[in-house]
């Protein structure tokens, strides 16, 4: 835990941020060109799908984002609420418009595959349905961090809110799995190896540590930024005091 | 004996907050008869949305008397805590020894009592509107039966964690209704299964609800509870 609480004096965990952050930012750019290099010009096309395939190097990557996002949020807000650590809100009050943005993305990227692959624009799949699920408990995360005048409580609330989505993150899946289901199967995390050929899990690996690192380099803005919202909130309250 | 005595100290203060929860809502008279109202209206409506063919509501009946009901529970259970927080008894409920678990379920129980219950009254109204066959108003009431409970158990959560936000109810509806997902469709597979086959296939998203009643009887209560102290700070 002393680990932790090294990371908890924001003055501290900015000096960190900033040593970090141009790295992060270098990376996501290097891995960001070579991925959209080799997904859009350097990849086969489908035998089924065509060029409308390279929708997926966006597609997937969003959708790993947007439920480990869910998951880094589930963790921030545990450690907020047990051990009190001040910067755990603030990350998870950061993080979570980036998951919805990337929920977002994962639904309106397979919106657009959708019509050319299954010929519509949506589907009541068993995925698209707990994807468009998981996008409204990020919305209802957002909603109640801003609903309150106290941002300590909406914080406190939202955090409650995200343990709960989590424990059901679970069951809205495997019912909407046993409701309908279309969409593929898995094919890259499976017990046999991947069944996606080299040729297109390079490009979309990279992809998707891309995202991974534009995920931290947003995060340590948007939480250094709320880091500068709360002092410029206590300035101005000393102001007024004085 | 003494784990008798234990367990009086427990279920004495409950009670009595129940009794007092259902004497309140029965003397503000009609708060329930608003809610069965609004569920038989609402479903109701419909009819002259998609017209009126006996095959057509037969096959969206299920469906539509869930979604009411959860609707129905959803309108309700914004009050749980509201009038208890506003007029500052929540407060001194809070000060009692009685842990804030215990006096959640409570309060979730007089709201199921008064809500839950007379939707599963009106239901088989509603049944009959639809032309849903005899045989699914057994597994009907009984799924109703598993999930109303669950879906007060949830509601209560964003109950407690909407109390002194600046915009309640439709806040509300955005972080309750993804939750009840799971309820909703189990429970219409529970319907369409006694329908369209035996009573066999109905057994198992019955005892899924009957799954989800339980975890959420053991958990909701710790994420209320914990959203009613973080409102009281």
């Amino acid at each position: 835990m002393a680990d932790l609480h090294k990371f908890a004096n924001p003055n501290r965990f900015v000096r960190i941020a900033r040593a970090v952050l141009p790295w992060s930012n270098i990376v996501t750019a290097l891995l960001l060109i070579s991925g959209l290099y080799l997904a859009l010009f350097n990849s086969p096309a489908d035998y089924q799908h065509g060029q409308s395939v390279r929708i997926m190097y966006v597609h997937v990557p969003s959708a790993w984002m947007s439920m480990s996002i869910y998951s880094f949020l589930f963790v921030a807000s545990l450690v907020a609420l047990i051990w009190r650590h001040p910067l755990a809100h603030l990350a998870a009050r950061a993080a979570a418009p980036i998951g919805a943005g990337f929920t977002l993305v994962t639904l309106v990227t397979g919106s657009l595959w959708g019509k050319p692959g299954w010929g519509t624009w949506w589907v009541w799949d068993a995925r698209l349905t707990s994807v468009l699920v998981l996008f409204f408990l990020y919305l209802g995360h957002i909603a109640l961090t801003h609903a309150h005048d106290n941002p300590e409580r909406g914080a406190k609330a939202a955090a409650i809110l995200a343990i709960v989505g989590f424990v059901n993150v679970p069951i809205i899946k495997y019912s909407v799995d046993w409701w309908n289901t279309l969409h593929q199967g898995a094919s890259v995390i499976r017990a046999d190896g991947p069944s996606i050929d080299g040729s297109m899990l390079t490009p979309l690996l990279l992809m998707s540590l891309a995202f991974t690192t534009y995920f931290v380099s947003v995060l340590l803005i948007r939480i250094q930024s709320e880091i500068n919202a709360r002092k410029i909130q206590a300035l101005q309250l000393s102001q007024a005091a004085g | 004996m003494t784990n008798q005595t234990t367990r009086n100290g427990t279920f004495a203060p409950m009670l009595a907050l129940l009794g007092r929860d259902l004497r309140l809502s029965l003397a503000s008279g009609g708060d329930s008869a608003m809610v069965v109202v609004f569920f038989v209206l609402a479903a109701i409506l419909f009819p002259f949305g998609v017209g009126p063919e006996s095959a057509v509501l037969t096959r969206i009946g299920s469906g539509v008397i869930w979604v009411t009901a959860l609707l129905a529970v959803l309108l309700s259970v914004e009050r749980l805590f509201l009038a208890d927080y506003e007029d500052g008894s929540l407060e001194l409920l809070a000060l009692t020894p009685l842990p804030m678990e215990f006096l959640v379920l409570a309060k979730v129980a007089a709201h199921w009592l008064t809500t839950g219950l007379p939707l599963l009254v009106a239901t088989p109204i509603l049944g009959l509107l639809y032309h849903l066959p005899p045989a699914a108003f057994g597994p009907m009431i009984l799924a109703l039966m598993l999930g109303t409970p669950t879906l007060s158990l949830v509601g209560a959560i964003g109950s407690a964690l909407t109390l002194g936000s600046r915009r309640g109810g439709v806040l509300l509806s955005l972080l309750v209704l993804p939750l009840y997902v799971p309820v909703l469709i189990f429970g219409t597979a529970v319907v369409d299964a006694a329908i369209s086959g035996s009573g066999e296939t109905a057994k198992t998203p019955i005892m899924i609800l009957a799954a989800l009643l339980l975890a959420s009887l053991a958990l909701a209560p710790w994420a209320t509870a914990a959203a009613v102290r973080q409102a009281l700070e």
